[in-house]
């Protein structure tokens, strides 16, 4: 029989204010096993604790059951606290009577009732508990940071500089992510190659990364500390170890009409490229749907001109295999499709532009070399008008747009804006908001410099119509404080964009049975404790894939998602989890069903001698599980149709105990 | 409400990885359901065992619903197909017993959907409750 201490507590007025704590220590007193029954302001706090330890030492407690918070919040502190005073830390048990009682219920007799049945199944269940013991498994000290851009360029830094290897996948040609794309950085404007640049080619000097460029992950397994990765290296028709990025097969090849994505199309590319100048690697690739050497046999002008043989036109997609003890996410972001919003003209005007686009625009290595010319005639727009919030916080256009604030887009309006009128001081600009938000450092000082001196013209309201008149965009827009119609005859319209998360972070957080919000976005293991850490064990998010991020935050994410993965690698061993599923041999009879439901493969048989009760020894084939690679998801234990299979931690017995003492 | 309107037992089950959080996040945000509803944490839907349901039955729940991560979400990749397969049997089954399709329930809840989570236990207390008692599926060996 389990000696059994109850402690409940009261979380301020948090369960307090609606469950009567006092009533609820009495009544549990008098479940089976209970000898000790308690409450207390804050059982997490240090004196609470100190009630936990020291009636552990004085009732000689074998289980305990606290009720409290969710046990996602505090069952890893109160196992720590009884196995500080001596309890095998799998014989405490929490009744979550705070998230799943006091918060959802207001009335405190209908409260106090629950809390009370909370409590007794977790008493029931703690009656059944038995000591548990975690497992070791190794740690291969490697990372994956998958996404070159400037989170994963960061990550990769920082886990390198601790002296572990990292390896980059990134499934453009070169790192560098949307920043390589931008021209200046708020609040500050200084060039983003300027201070990106430098971080690239550290990433490919560094003794201890390597860079898996135009190469995509294609499938994982494994679990924290022992992922198993397989990255397809895309073949690129160049040999990267011959190629020395000198250029002379990009000024010669004939197809020159490959729409350049690195300018967003504005400007063409030839079939074999290098995507920017301070591409890394600096390694040439060549489009296999334009090269006409690959699609039909002729060509071959980049194999004639390369003098250093690099060209391959047989290379083929490769797969490689590697280990590695932590993954990283930073998939980044990209602007939502335009296609869908008609009343801003953007699929009929080349005149009407993303931010980004406007961006390569102003970029001196852009398709104007920086000067900032009108798409459509390559005339200086003299009126230009931004819309902000196109996509973004729209409640009812859920279908075409989102619902969250992009966050970046008011901090770059005001940049492109005070820029523009920088260098352009006759240009006119207006910028449409709903609410100018600049949260951050120096952030508002920076917008409000845009309005007071450099003289842009901020107005209230949305724009309800771009359509194109002759060459000019006429812009129809409510100016919601002065309460009138607009109609603003303009050059070019420039559309903030909504961002979203990228396209393959779906697929690949299904490979990492990683969690992702309703937009796609990656879930982080608690929103304000655990930020950089993904639910799953040994998978991390860094940048704009866990939420819409500036630079600054994207690369303070980079390092704390960083440090986390140096904590995990730093270790030799990790202690595992052992709440995993075990088989009794008496009851096996062989027959695979729990082989074949389990999804990490942790199942084996095994042939084992049984002596019988006539003496005999009888040879059966039984299950054996591998606690390493058992996650403990239960599947095996209800596919078992002799009930041999059972879950450690989360018994048959225990959820039936817990079942029964609901249903009293 | 009515005052008098019948009070009905009803056993969640919440798979430890999405729905439980998400019941959680329902309470981070105060959205008030029926105390009706107890929730047992299994590690994953597919841990529910079709005997948990029975015996709940037995020993006289109104209502059982299962919330697992969505199809595709599963922590554990596979596990909410095997309850998704697995229940449409046995719910099948217990409907031909006399337990009613409406006492019974699978839902997808995941971690970000408190709202949902809040919404779906009311909706679920609503129906069982104008159920009325549940006949209980009566096992000798329960009777004390």
């Amino acid at each position: 029989m389990q000696r059994i201490g109850v402690f409940v507590c009261w979380c301020g007025s948090n369960i307090a204010g609606t469950v009567d704590v006092q009533a609820v220590s009495e009544a549990l007193k008098t479940e089976p096993g209970v000898v000790f029954s308690t409450n207390y302001q804050y059982m997490c706090s240090q004196a609470g604790q100190d009630i936990i330890k020291n009636a552990i030492a004085e009732h000689k407690l074998t289980g305990i059951v606290v009720c409290s918070c969710s046990p996602r919040m505090h069952e890893a502190t109160f196992r720590k606290t009884a196995a500080a005073a001596g309890l095998n830390p799998y014989m405490v048990e929490i009744a979550n009577i705070r998230e799943q009682c006091s918060w959802v219920h207001k009335d405190m007799p209908i409260g106090t009732e629950k809390a009370i049945i909370l409590g007794r199944a977790a008493i029931a269940k703690v009656n059944l508990n038995t000591p548990l013991t975690p497992g070791e498994s190794p740690v291969t000290k490697r990372a994956l940071v998958i996404g070159g851009g400037i989170a994963g360029i960061q990550t990769a830094l920082d886990i390198a500089d601790a002296g572990f290897e990292v390896d980059i996948v990134e499934k453009k040609p070169t790192i560098g992510g949307k920043m390589a794309q931008l021209d200046k950085t708020f609040p500050t404007l200084d060039c983003a190659a300027c201070i990106l640049t430098p971080k690239m080619v550290d990433v490919a000097q560094h003794e201890k990364i390597r860079i898996f460029s135009y190469s995509e992950v294609e499938a994982v397994s494994g679990f924290v500390g022992n992922f198993d990765v397989k990255i397809k290296k895309k073949a690129r028709f160049v040999d990267e170890t011959k190629c020395t990025g000198c250029g002379l097969c990009t000024e010669k090849c004939p197809q020159k009409k490959v729409p350049n994505e690195f300018n967003l199309g504005m400007d063409n590319r030839r079939a074999v490229y290098i995507p920017f100048a301070q591409a890394v690697p600096k390694v040439a690739t060549i489009d296999a749907d334009y090269c006409s050497m690959l699609k039909n046999g002729k060509c071959g002008v980049c194999a004639k001109v390369c003098t250093a043989g690099a060209i391959d036109y047989k290379q083929q997609d490769q797969t490689i295999e590697e280990k590695y003890g932590a993954i990283v996410v930073a998939t980044g972001f990209n602007p939502i499709s335009m296609d869908k919003f008609d009343e801003y003209a953007y699929s009929q005007s080349k005149d009407v532009i993303t931010s980004l686009e406007f961006e390569r625009l102003t970029n001196a290595a852009g398709p104007t070399a920086g000067k900032l010319l009108r798409p459509s005639d390559g005339k200086h727009p003299h009126t230009i008008v931004f819309v902000q919030c196109v996509g973004s916080r729209c409640d009812s256009c859920s279908e075409k747009g989102k619902e969250y604030c992009s966050k970046i887009c008011c901090m770059y309006t005001a940049k492109h804006a005070m820029l523009t009128r920088d260098k352009y001081p006759d240009t006119e600009v207006y910028v449409f908001y709903i609410d100018v938000r600049t949260p951050g450092k120096a952030f508002d000082e920076f917008y409000r410099r845009a309005v007071e001196e450099y003289g842009v013209h901020y107005i209230k309201g949305m724009v309800g119509k771009v359509a194109p008149e002759g060459d000019k965009l006429m812009v129809r827009a409510s100016d919601l404080l002065a309460n009138k119609q607009l109609n603003i005859e303009a050059d070019l319209v420039v559309l903030a964009a909504a961002i979203e998360p990228d396209k393959s972070a779906r697929p690949l957080a299904t490979m990492l049975t990683a969690s992702m919000d309703t937009n796609d976005f990656f879930t982080e293991a608690h929103p304000k404790l655990r930020p950089v850490e993904s639910p799953t064990a040994g998978v991390f998010l860094s940048g704009a894939c866990q939420g819409p991020k500036d630079i600054p935050e994207t690369v303070s994410q980079a390092g704390a998602a960083a440090a986390k993965v140096i904590g995990l690698l730093a270790k030799d061993k990790l202690t595992g989890n052992p709440c995993v599923a075990s088989s009794d041999e008496l009851m096996c009879n062989g027959c695979s069903s729990c082989a074949n439901v389990c999804p990490y493969g942790a199942i084996t048989y095994e042939n084992k001698e049984f002596r019988m009760p006539d003496r005999t020894v009888a040879i059966r084939r039984v299950a054996k599980v591998n606690p390493a690679v058992c996650q403990g998801c239960g599947a095996c234990t209800v596919a078992c149709p002799s009930g041999a299979m059972d879950l450690k931690g989360f018994a048959s017995s225990q959820i039936i105990a817990e079942v029964d003492a609901i249903c009293r | 409400m009515p005052v008098n309107e019948y009070k009905p037992l009803i056993v969640a089950f919440c798979c430890n990885w999405c729905s439980y959080a998400g019941a959680d996040l329902a309470g981070n945000n105060r959205l008030n359901y029926p105390a009706d509803v107890k929730i047992i944490r299994v590690p994953c839907s597919c841990r529910v065992n079709p005997m948990f349901i029975l015996r709940a039955f037995q020993r006289g729940a109104d209502g059982v619903i299962i919330c697992g991560c969505h199809p595709g979400d599963c922590h554990y990749t596979s596990g909410n197909y095997y309850t998704r397969r697995r229940m449409a049997l046995l719910f099948s089954m217990l409907d031909y017993l006399g337990i009613e399709r409406e006492r019974t329930r699978v839902e997808w809840v995941s971690a970000a959907e408190g709202a949902k989570f809040a919404a779906t236990m009311n909706d679920f207390a609503k129906t069982v409750a104008a159920l009325g008692e549940n006949k209980r599926l009566e096992d000798l060996r329960c009777k004390k």
